[in-house]
């Protein structure tokens, strides 16, 4: 029976999210029916996201081996959703249990600190919570001392990083009232202390003509197929139409089977995407609501599209110039060593542009191309140095994209590496 | 009635723009199903009215739809505002 609870019941990590979703629809007192289809949808999310992560893998692996092929390096696309989606079947209980302690953790220091932030960008929260899984792991911890030390970090990044961004936040939105909750944080702080340093803040993008037209790249969907398309057609012109055909395609044209790999990826991502919205729709508001009753006078800590309304031109040229810095980046990288880190237009759009946004408040036109130039080096070489320490641990071919995730599992690797533990 | 909140991505803000509009509602006294979404499935979504941050609902509008813009994606009042005319 202890077997049972401990190992299929507690071990199964879709299982585990159901029943804290099902603790929070309990403690809000909402009724049976809510509690049933929430607790149902949130054990499906889990199940989805897995199902995605299988869809996507194929694809990445025969990514790898054409771009390994074609130049003898390994070449590396950066994709939160996937690596995490990846990670699950090993990592999913420690994953689970840092997540919501991590929750815990950040009520408690917005209680006891003066960093009164609670962080609501519930996939972040799920996606450094894997990265503490792995790289803790990693490390040389296991049990009860890794899920502490990683719930204690995920709370300390919940209300440092959002702390760290404030004084900016409250110049773009003109308010006080909310935070920044996105673990590209560090690439932000960097955007707008380039702009610092070199800008003008009296020069602000919003008073130049800016064509809106690469709007459309903000549908994640439209961004991912359309990156992976280019990438996958270049990748398979270098590797050779003989390669393709006779290795991987089974005979298929190579640029058709391409094609269709790279909107596979695509569809990979969408379907995780959709088991992540699953996953936090019933966790985030119960998180909230524990959060209020427990602890007045907090600000929430947003995702970063929040601030794109007040600067929708610093928008667009901190995508292209973060966009710019990763194609740069790209031929640079393997110069020193290190893999090839493919730069996509997600992470460019969504880290680029906001890294535009604060660089913008602080330095202007000059703020938001630099600034943004800046993260776009910062989510390349970051991932790169990521990738160097986490080692082969079976995810090869992607890795977590934005800069904190990053920053954060090098920290951690290289100090549990100078304690002797790894 | 029913109401589909949209960003990007489908996960953070329009997350957070969803339970905006509830507690909007909420203080205007009225019911509907509010949802959130991303760019992609909302354009096969079907639903009476489709709010987002100004930057992306363009996207949206094909003239058949109901689209309301929001600048603060945090503000109760602007959404209140914007929200009641659609309202039966």
């Amino acid at each position: 029976m202890l077997q049972l609870i401990m190992n299929d019941i507690l071990g199964t990590p879709a299982i585990l999210i159901g029943l804290f979703a099902l603790i929070g629809l309990l403690l809000q007192r909402k009724n049976s029916a809510d509690v049933v289809s929430g607790t149902l949808k949130t054990v499906m999310g889990f199940v989805i996201i897995g199902a995605g992560a299988a869809v996507l893998i194929g694809s990445l692996d025969i990514f790898g081996k054409m771009f390994d092929h074609a130049f003898n390096v390994q070449g590396v696309i950066p994709n939160n959703e996937a690596i995490v989606a990846a990670a699950q079947s090993e990592y999913g209980t420690t994953t689970a249990l840092i997540m919501v302690f991590g929750m815990l953790f950040n009520i408690l220091l917005a209680r006891i600190t003066p960093f009164k932030y609670i962080f609501l960008t519930g996939h972040h929260t799920l996606f450094m919570a894997c990265l503490l899984a792995v790289t803790l792991s990693v490390g040389g911890l296991a049990g009860a001392p890794l899920i502490l030390v990683g719930s204690i970090i995920l709370g300390l990044c919940m209300v440092l990083f959002p702390a760290l961004l404030q004084p900016y936040v409250r110049q773009i939105t003109g308010s006080d009232d909310f935070a920044v909750g996105h673990f590209g944080s560090i690439g932000y702080f960097v955007s707008a202390n380039v702009g610092k340093w070199f800008g003008n803040k009296e020069k602000t993008t919003e008073d130049i003509k800016v064509p809106q037209s690469l709007g459309f790249l903000r549908d994640t969907s439209v961004a991912v197929s359309l990156t992976m398309t280019l990438f996958f057609i270049v990748v398979a012109l270098f590797a050779g139409q003989e390669y393709v055909e006779t290795t991987l395609s089974n005979g298929s044209n190579f640029l058709v089977f391409s094609f269709i790999q790279a909107i596979t990826f695509a569809a990979g991502v969408y379907i995780i995407l959709a088991g992540v919205r699953m996953l936090i729709a019933e966790i985030v508001p119960a998180f909230q609501g524990i959060a209020d009753k427990l602890v007045p006078n907090t600000k929430p800590a947003l995702d970063v599209p929040i601030v794109f309304p007040f600067a929708p031109n610093a928008v667009i040229i901190g995508f292209l110039f973060s966009f710019f810095a990763g194609l740069l980046a790209m031929f640079l990288l393997p110069v020193l060593g290190l893999s090839v880190i493919v730069p996509g237009l997600v992470p460019h759009f969504f880290t680029g542009a906001a890294a535009g946004v604060f660089g913008n408040i602080t330095g202007g036109r000059r703020g938001a191309m630099l600034g943004a130039f800046a993260n776009g080096l910062i989510i390349s070489f970051i991932p790169a140095i990521l990738l160097v320490l986490l080692g082969d641990i079976g995810f090869s071919g992607t890795t977590f994209g934005d800069s904190d995730f990053g920053v954060v599992g090098i920290l951690i690797l290289s100090i549990m590496k100078f304690l002797g533990f790894a | 009635m029913k109401i589909m909140v949209v960003c990007g991505n489908g996960l953070g803000s329009s997350f957070i723009m969803e339970l905006n509009v509830k507690k909007a509602l909420k203080e205007l006294g009225k019911t509907a199903e509010v949802g959130h979404t991303d760019l992609t499935s909302a354009k096969s979504e079907q639903a009476d009215i489709f709010i987002g941050a100004a930057d992306i609902m363009s996207q949206l509008d094909d003239g058949n739809r109901t689209i309301v813009n929001l600048e603060n994606m945090m503000s109760i009042p602007e959404i209140k505002s914007k929200l009641e005319p659609h309202l039966v």
